[in-house]
């Protein structure tokens, strides 16, 4: 049964899947505690929109993913302060407008008959080398962002003008943030696709919320949590033969309700 | 316009347009130290927004803030989550921005009444000790102006008389001018220096009973309300201990 292990792609794919499930479990718990699970699923939908301008014009697909996330998230703050939609009206237009211009603008390099399967579901059994070392590097780079910013943001999300008042660069914090999340969506994109990154980022931290007793403890058991996802949801689509993506939010999901049968901590 | 002697946070003309409505209309507002300004006014009078304006998270449309130099602010905001989705200890509530020694922490609790919550989850709180907790964290930046925007709310009618009991007892322990917010009349008028009423602009304004016999008070709050107010101004001092379990005792010495 095990021998699978020895196979290499089974190998890229394991430290891939399991780089971004230790990022996606402390950011994740930043989108639960902001309750902003909406506006991380409108920065991945937005991706598709960048990686359609890549293959179009011949740049990178990550770098077009990072940069569309961070053009739609100030595009949001500038609507936000018009004050006359509800932000979840706006993240509902802004969502699905860009993931339908993503769709458009892939089909007119992959044509209308297209298939976008793999960046909306993932396809992480055929990463390369070069996928894992982006994967390790960006995620590197969203952990220390994160480090930067770990007190802010706990006070933050614990109560925004408090902070403010009390010194804390509100602004500043919230566009390194935008970043991070940016950042999380383009280097996931491959691995459990853009339709499936706020579930790797919002469930395990969902699960690790009845677990834990301080913002650390979450993150670390939201990091564990989703590790074990990832391998149970590779193993699910090799013995299986589900597709991996979605065989790795599911087994995230079948996390999720098992906490649900322990007492909350704390 | 001239700035008032030994003021600590002055708002001069204060105007505020959001979208073309005025939220704020040329407000004048002064705090000395060791004051107690409260504002009153009922709901959508621009109290929490004045609040937020003095403490510059909410830039004017003309008029300026003035505060004195250096000047230490401890804040305690008026929508505060009962349910917090962050994990958090009350140990932990009161280091967010801050890093004080243990017994610092321990010095602020047992002045606000709740030495034995330290360790408990936030969101296990009750309203009356969630806000003697936020009291607690804005004692700690040793504040010399304390700002309290509905200091009262989710606490029960009894836990209020205590609420203000505690507010008036912090003021003599660390000598801190007070700003306080508050759309409940009865209450508020005991303890203040000066009381301000808003409404978008100031209606009228000066000492607790100045305000409620000025004609623009009443018309705010309808005349039964000044009736009240003289009713509690006579009646505060009743027995206050029969309830909430949690604060047997409110006078140990403080550790400073």
């Amino acid at each position: 049964m095990f021998e699978i292990l020895s196979e290499p792609f089974f190998q890229r794919a394991l430290l891939a899947g399991l780089a971004i499930a230790s990022v996606a479990g402390p950011v994740g718990c930043f989108i639960v505690w902001r309750r902003m699970a909406y506006f991380g699923e409108t920065l991945a939908h937005s991706g598709l929109f960048g990686v359609g301008l890549g293959l179009l014009l011949g740049f990178s697909l990550t770098l077009g993913a990072v940069t569309s996330g961070i053009a739609v998230a100030l595009l949001l703050m500038l609507l936000k302060r018009q004050r006359v939609l509800a932000t979840d009206t706006l993240l509902g237009i802004l969502s699905h407008s860009f993931l339908a211009l993503g769709i458009v603008t892939v089909g007119l390099v992959t044509g209308a008959a297209g298939d976008h399967m793999d960046l909306l579901f993932g396809d992480i059994l055929t990463v390369t080398w070069a996928d894992v070392a982006i994967v390790w590097a960006g995620g590197a780079a969203v952990l220390l962002i994160l480090g930067l910013l770990w007190r802010d943001l706990i006070a933050m999300s614990v109560h925004e003008e408090l902070a403010a008042a009390e010194g804390v660069k509100t602004r500043r914090v919230e566009l390194g943030f935008v970043l991070l999340i940016a950042l999380m969506t383009a280097i996931s994109m491959k691995i459990v696709g853009l339709l499936l990154i706020t579930a790797l980022l919002v469930i395990p931290a969902a699960a690790a919320r009845r677990l834990a007793g301080s913002p650390e403890a979450m993150a670390l058991a939201a990091a564990g949590l989703a590790c074990i996802a990832v391998v149970s949801g590779l193993l699910l689509s090799a013995f299986a033969n589900a597709i991996t993506g979605p065989a790795i939010v599911l087994s995230a999901g079948l996390l999720f309700v098992l906490t649900l049968l322990r007492p909350q901590a704390n | 316009m001239l700035k008032v002697a030994n003021a600590i946070l002055s708002a001069r003309d204060a105007s505020l347009v959001i979208g073309g409505r005025t939220i704020l209309d040329r407000v004048n507002l002064d705090i000395r130290p060791n004051e107690i300004v409260t504002v009153i006014g009922p709901n959508g009078a621009g109290k929490s927004t004045l609040v937020r304006c003095l403490l510059g998270l909410q830039p004017l449309t003309s008029g300026e803030i003035i505060r004195s130099k250096g000047l230490r602010v401890g804040y305690v905001p008026q929508r505060f989550p009962q349910t917090l989705n962050v994990p958090l200890d009350v140990r932990r509530l009161l280091s967010l921005t801050l890093k004080p020694a243990e017994d610092e922490i321990d010095a602020v609790l047992s002045e606000t009444g709740i030495p034995h919550l330290k360790d408990a989850s936030v969101s296990r709180l009750s309203g009356g000790e969630l806000q003697r907790a936020l009291l607690a964290r804005a004692l700690l930046r040793k504040p010399e102006l304390l700002v309290l925007d509905e200091p009262v709310q989710a606490v029960d009618f009894m836990g209020e008389a205590r609420m203000y009991e505690l507010i008036s007892k912090v003021r003599r322990s660390h000598g801190c001018g007070i700003l306080m917010v508050s759309h409940d009349l009865h209450m508020v008028m005991a303890e203040s220096d000066h009381v301000v009423c808003l409404n978008g602009h100031v209606c009228c304004e000066g000492g607790p009973a100045t305000v409620q016999q000025d004609p623009e008070f009443a018309k705010l709050f309808g005349p039964s309300a000044a009736r009240m107010i003289a009713a509690y101004t006579h009646n505060h001092d009743h027995d206050h201990d029969s309830h909430d379990h949690h604060h047997h005792d409110h006078d140990h010495p403080h550790r400073h």
